[in-house]
């Protein structure tokens, strides 16, 4: 708590999320730029084997974004780095997936944990059906912070963070669901900055909205990424090259090529790739 | 006209426009609307004629006893010969005190099973369970009271010792046990429908499956949940045969749920199987009696309505 109301800018906040602060002590040194580590990954429904053998290196305060058509296992893959996918009940996996050293697949591992560092943003804005103050202030009330005070500090610090505080301030007691479609996106971000997450994962974030809402959307990811990892599945390729600083290429379950965006944009090296951003299929 | 009869040379258009020009066909979209209004108007129309019966008789009533004596009386003794008296407050008082031990039991282990049911129950077992709790709304109310009589008032007198025979702590619990299936079911209905987006909104915060449910889908069902309280403690209110068979006939002025009571409902049984002669007071004081049963329903359902809307959560 006293972390929080120390927390009254973006500089500070900078400093306090430096990489050996979140590791802790505990943790073995591995690679301190990494934060989500996929090793030998591999996910089936049922029998059905969606994802093959995925192995990613995920840095930290990027944008990483996962491209690919449709069904190629991108987004069953971000939600399984927050275990969302567990929702499933015929999800079998194996392998590994390590945030920050630790592997989340472990039996010791507690997902609620794993949720707070690593909040995500889903594909159709879903603020809870409550007032816009109660949105926000919902993951830090579940998290044990009842101060009246603090809780109003970090409604407005995630709604600035978010873009949208001019917006609402004036009427944080309304009904989130009277927003817009792209104001209630934008809600639902701030809803998951209002925990201080580590990594942000968005499941094709503005698939949902109009290209206004997405323009600001997309700009709040450029602004967030001081701040936080960030993982974005995307549709669009123009976006994934827009937004991001590294691409993964998903086809068929498998990872075909992941570097710098501007590389795979430009010079890819598998075929699949080229004829992907090219728009030959998919 | 050379296409006709032939279906292979009529172009589909001509089919169109033939079925459309066809007289019994426009006869029958002209007259479905007016049977659909009729048979409507029918049951609104009954309604209305009940709501009206008892208003006459009621007033007929009302030309015997005064309203002050009947609104504000503490003795209900309509049999009492000569000096017979017409207070609704013990009657009144019997149906609360059923109703409240049955909401008491009802809502809390309803509510609870609706979660279960909706949050946590595999696929399977909410298949195997909602039928049997649809299957235990539909035993007869009859066989409840009996249950109540012959079961439950035993069991509690092994308990509370000085429990009579009739009671309305036995009718009490076994109305709530009849009114849970309808709580559950209802409220059960209520929040899956609550779009699962929401759910995994909050489990994406780091919730746990217990903070979803009670923090984000119930409050989110809280409309439904308190409509299907509203809608069964209507039911508790006009529940007639437990609390005749298992509450007595004795309409008492006291808060105590051990001794015999007698309800609004049963009261209308006792004289109705009894041979209260038509146009005498004690046959005019049925009406009056389920009129202002009909009148605490009524009020029960204008107040859901307001507290649905109320603490609606639009989503």
């Amino acid at each position: 708590m006293v972390e929080l109301m120390n927390k009254t800018n973006k500089t500070e906040t900078i400093k306090i999320k430096t990489p050996s602060e979140l590791i802790g002590q505990s943790t073995p040194a591995v690679d301190k730029r990494s934060v989500f580590n996929t090793k030998n990954f591999n996910l089936w429904y049922g029998d059905h084997h969606a994802l093959k053998d995925i192995n990613l290196d995920i840095k930290e305060n990027e944008v990483t974004a996962i491209i690919g058509p449709s069904g190629c296992g991108k987004s069953t893959y971000i939600k399984a780095l927050n275990r969302m996918v567990e929702l499933v009940p015929i999800v079998k996996t194996n392998g590994e997936i390590n945030y920050r050293g630790r592997n989340i697949l472990g039996a010791s591992y507690e997902v609620e944990e794993l949720r707070t560092r690593v909040g995500m943003v889903f594909q159709k804005p879903n603020p809870f059906p409550k007032s816009i103050y109660d949105n926000i202030a919902y993951g830090p009330r579940i998290h044990g912070i009842k101060n009246k005070k603090i809780l109003d500090e970090i409604v407005e610090k995630s709604l600035r963070g978010a873009a949208i505080w001019d917006e609402v301030k004036d009427r944080l007691n309304q009904n989130a669901y009277g927003l817009s479609g792209g104001q209630q996106q934008r809600i639902c971000i701030a809803r998951c900055l209002a925990i201080e997450p580590d990594v942000i994962l968005m499941d094709e974030p503005t698939s949902a909205l109009d290209p206004i809402s997405t323009l600001k959307v997309e700009e709040l990811v450029q602004e967030l990424k001081d701040n936080y990892s960030i993982i974005i599945v995307t549709h669009n390729m123009q976006q994934a090259a827009r937004i991001s600083d590294k691409t993964a290429f998903f086809l068929n379950g498998e990872v075909v090529e992941f570097d710098h965006t501007d590389k795979i944009f430009s010079t890819p090296k598998d075929q699949r790739t080229e004829d992907y951003i090219s728009g030959r299929f998919g | 006209m050379a296409s006709q009869g032939l279906g292979k040379e009529q172009s589909i258009q001509e089919m169109i426009a033939r079925s459309r020009n066809n007289k019994g066909k426009k006869f029958i979209e002209k007259l479905m609307p007016i049977i659909l209004v009729i048979t409507a108007l029918i049951s609104v129309l009954t309604t209305i004629g009940i709501v009206f019966t008892l208003i006459f008789e009621t007033f007929e009533f009302f030309q015997r006893v005064s309203i002050t004596d009947y609104l504000f009386g503490k003795e209900w003794l309509p049999f009492s010969g000569s000096e017979p008296l017409y207070g609704i407050l013990p009657l009144v008082l019997g149906t609360l005190k059923v109703s409240v031990i049955a909401a008491c039991v009802a809502v809390p282990l309803g509510i609870a099973a609706a979660i279960y049911l909706s949050e946590y129950a595999s696929d399977k077992t909410r298949r195997t369970i909602k039928p049997i709790l649809e299957v235990l709304a539909g035993v007869p109310t009859i066989v409840y009271g009996f249950f109540a009589l012959t079961f439950v008032t035993p069991l509690l007198q092994e308990l509370i010792p000085s429990l009579k025979i009739f009671n309305a702590l036995s009718p009490g619990i076994v109305v709530g046990i009849m009114i849970l299936p309808m709580i559950a079911s209802l409220s059960e209905d209520a929040m899956s429908s609550v779009p699962n987006s929401i759910r995994e909104g909050a489990l994406a915060l780091g919730a746990t499956k217990l903070e979803v449910s009670i923090k984000v889908v119930l409050p989110a069902a809280i409309s439904g949940i308190i409509a299907s309280v509203v809608l069964a403690v209507s039911r508790a209110i006009g529940e007639t045969m437990i609390v005749s068979l298992a509450g007595g006939a004795t309409p008492t002025f006291d808060f105590n749920v051990t001794g015999s009571i007698q309800t609004m409902t049963a009261y209308i049984v006792q004289v109705s199987s009894g041979d209260a002669g038509y146009g005498t007071t004690i046959y005019y004081s049925i009406y009056a009696v389920g009129f202002t049963l009909f009148v605490f329903t009524l009020i029960m359902n204008l107040l859901a309505q307001y507290i649905s809307k109320r603490f609606r959560e639009e989503y």
